[in-house]
């Protein structure tokens, strides 16, 4: 038989061990943050700091790093683009376009591969995993080879809606995996009812099951986006045309030689090209955590 | 309205046989109900009559007209889901209106029709919140108004009332009867629950492994069991199955259960011979039929002896209580008897009763083949 003294003992055990597990947990998990917050960290001061700075405090207080959000980009002295906006356009161009794409194949393929029995179904799936592991920088040379037989090569617009195409078609297999695992979570019973209620397949689809995986829907946009706004080795290889260089091109091209590097005026630069991650993880944080459909009983 | 026939209706899901060679008609306006344990193939019967499965074999008629090749939406059937199938992401006015919307009527039009049907099923202050906000009863009275506003000409319902607690299936059962006599709509009512289907269908096809055991009306079905899964099934607590074979001593026929005999009368006793396989038997007892006395009633005799009324002694095993009644279990040999007794005895145990076997009340089985013979 346990005393009460005894319980009294118990107890205080185990909230020492519960404290001390939380030490543990608590450390393991911050130790990777700390470099990201340095980093982050300098970003955001150098950024507004008037010289270059080797901590995290901001030293003379100035906005002049962000002088070509008005007028042109410099690079050791010379104007290297006449603007900062159409860098922002391209940029947004293949972030949205890859996005939009990604989502119109992946919520129905996701849909297909959930719910239709056919023939190498198993296969195909398996292959996605086996297909996705492969570099894609493997592929940039056989593309290479059929933008310039299909004429796509170096013609601007054209060659960035390739971009955007090619984008899309290596982040769909993936996204489809992903989505296939929300339209499997929702009940067979609801689509049925649909149907019984006066919907075609088709309809159905729209308008009850695509509803009930917005969470899907919503987290495979964002990965699609940041994708195709962080987007560097299709742009680089592909897009010949200056006029048509995205965020991603132009930041590397300003980091090129040492010498002329503005450290202010990139930090500046860099901040901006993160803020859309930001925004959106911020925004959307509650759906990407509550990944699984809810509200239904059954 | 609408008569259903279903002709060899047969679905298989690879090796499994969920629906086996199903005949049945259900007539214009009649509730019939599904009835068997889970996994007999109720759901997937019912599937097949919405048009979301096709049949493997067999077909589907609305007034005599083979609908295999309707799609579901133009059946105008409505469905109500075991798990309600609520769209989540619709606010319950939305779900209500959903069939409708689809059917592109007017706005005005739907929102009286959504209102009258919520206003008969008492939901109408719960039109604003989603199901989810919703308790189970709520839920299901959604679900019924979704079936019933696009006015269907067949009404399937898939074990509609599991989901609910013991004394709200009780109001809901009365409920959906007084609705479906009202609507005069062809009613299929899928259940497990052998009172539910005893209470409120019309008729009653009992189904087990895909196959139909026994479609009769709810009285016939207790009366008249075609086998012993029908007769273990329907009634409650289940009819007590004993061992037996007919054996016959000095031109009388018995019925030799191994621990005592019952005399059985020559009619029966040919019948018997007649119809069964070999003379393994069953005798099969309802718990209500069996009467207790705590002295030998002068109507009977005891067992063995000419009479049509013969009990045995047996001793009390366990006792349970239901209020009203009581449950007594005894042992006859090593098999346990479940008897109803009336409140006027009160008996406890260790105390010895009698048995009375009344030979109207019994059914006799085919220990091979499970079919009654008599
Ligand atoms: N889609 C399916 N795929 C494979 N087997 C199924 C499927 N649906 C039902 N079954 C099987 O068919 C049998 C009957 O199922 P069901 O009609 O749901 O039974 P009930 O509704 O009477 O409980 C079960 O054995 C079940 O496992
Ligand atoms: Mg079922």
């Amino acid at each position: 038989m346990i005393t009460a003294e005894g319980y009294r003992k118990l107890i205080w055990k185990a909230k020492i061990k519960w404290l001390i597990g939380n030490i543990i947990v608590y450390s393991i998990v911050c130790i990777p943050l700390v470099p990201i917050i340095l980093m982050y960290g300098w970003l955001i001061a150098q950024a507004f700091s008037g010289v270059c700075i080797s901590s995290l405090i901001p030293q003379k207080l100035t906005l002049k790093n962000f002088y070509f959000l008005t007028g042109p980009i410099y690079w050791g002295g010379t104007p290297l683009y006449k603007s900062y906006w159409p860098l922002v356009r391209n940029t947004l161009l293949l972030a949205l376009g890859t996005t939009g794409l990604v989502v119109a194949i992946t919520s129905l393929a996701g849909y297909a591969i959930s719910r239709f029995e056919f023939k190498g179904r198993d296969p195909l799936l398996k292959s996605v995993v086996v297909v996705h592991s492969i570099p894609g920088v493997l592929f940039l040379i056989a593309l290479m080879y059929i933008l310039n037989t299909i004429g796509l090569y170096g013609k601007g617009f054209l060659t960035l809606l390739s971009v955007i195409i090619i984008k899309a078609g290596l982040e769909s297999p993936m996204y489809t995996w992903m989505l296939k695992g929300f339209f499997d979570s929702v009940p067979w019973e609801l689509e049925w009812a649909a149907l019984v209620d006066g919907c075609s397949r088709f309809t159905a689809w729209r308008k009850v099951v695509m509803p009930l995986i917005f969470p899907g829907i919503a987290a495979v946009s964002i990965f699609a986006f940041l994708s195709g706004w962080g987007e560097y080795l299709l742009v680089l290889t592909y897009i010949t045309d200056r006029k048509w260089y995205t965020l991603s091109l132009a930041l590397s091209e300003l980091t090129y030689q040492f010498k002329h590097v503005d450290y202010g005026m990139l930090a500046a630069f860099s901040l901006l090209y993160l803020l859309p991650a930001m925004i959106f993880f911020l925004l959307t944080q509650k759906y990407l955590m509550t990944m699984r459909i809810v509200a239904y009983k059954g | 309205m609408v008569k259903v026939k279903l002709e060899h209706l047969t679905k298989r899901f690879g090796k499994v046989v969920a629906v086996n060679d199903l005949n049945l008609e259900i007539k214009d306006g009649e509730f019939m109900a599904l009835l068997g344990p889970s996994g007999c193939g109720k759901t997937t019967t019912m599937l097949m009559i919405a048009g979301i499965y096709k049949p493997t074999k067999g077909h589907v008629y609305f007034n005599d007209v083979c609908v295999d090749d309707l799609p579901p939406k133009d059946r105008n059937v409505g469905m109500v889901f075991q798990s309600y199938a609520l769209y989540p992401h619709m606010k319950v006015f939305d779900n209500i209106a959903f069939p409708l919307k689809l059917k592109k009527l007017p706005k005005d039009e739907i929102r009286e029709k959504v209102k009258k049907v919520a206003d008969f099923l008492e939901i109408g202050h719960l039109l604003d919140r989603k199901p989810a906000q919703l308790s189970g009863g709520q839920m299901q009275r959604v679900a019924l108004a979704r079936a019933l506003v696009k006015e269907p000409d067949i009404f399937l319902m898939d074990e509609p009332l599991s989901n609910l607690d013991a004394k709200l299936r009780v109001v809901m059962r009365a409920e959906i009867k007084r609705l479906q006599k009202r609507l005069g709509i062809t009613t299929i009512y899928v259940t497990h629950d052998q009172v539910e289907a005893m209470t409120m269908a019309d008729r009653i096809a009992v189904l087990r492994e895909g196959v139909l055991q026994q479609c009769a009306v709810p009285d016939e079905l207790y009366l008249k069991p075609r086998n012993m899964f029908v007769g273990g099934f329907i009634g409650s607590p289940p009819m007590n199955f004993l061992d037996c074979s007919l054996v016959e001593e000095n031109h009388e026929h018995y019925l030799d259960l191994g621990v005592f005999k019952l005399w059985i009368p020559p009619d029966i006793a040919d019948l018997i011979m007649k119809n069964a396989s070999g003379s393994e038997l069953v005798l099969g007892i309802r718990p209500e039929d069996l009467k207790v006395t705590l002295t030998l009633p002068p109507e009977a005799k005891e067992a063995g002896q000419k009479s049509k009324v013969q009990a045995i002694r047996s001793e009390i095993y366990v006792l349970e209580p239901l209020g009203k009644d009581v449950i007594i279990n005894t042992k006859l040999g090593d098999t346990l008897v479940k008897v109803v007794a009336p409140p006027t005895i009160r008996p406890s145990v260790g105390e010895t009763i009698w048995l009375n076997f009344d030979l109207d009340k019994m059914h006799v089985f085919d220990k091979k083949t499970e079919l009654a013979v008599v």
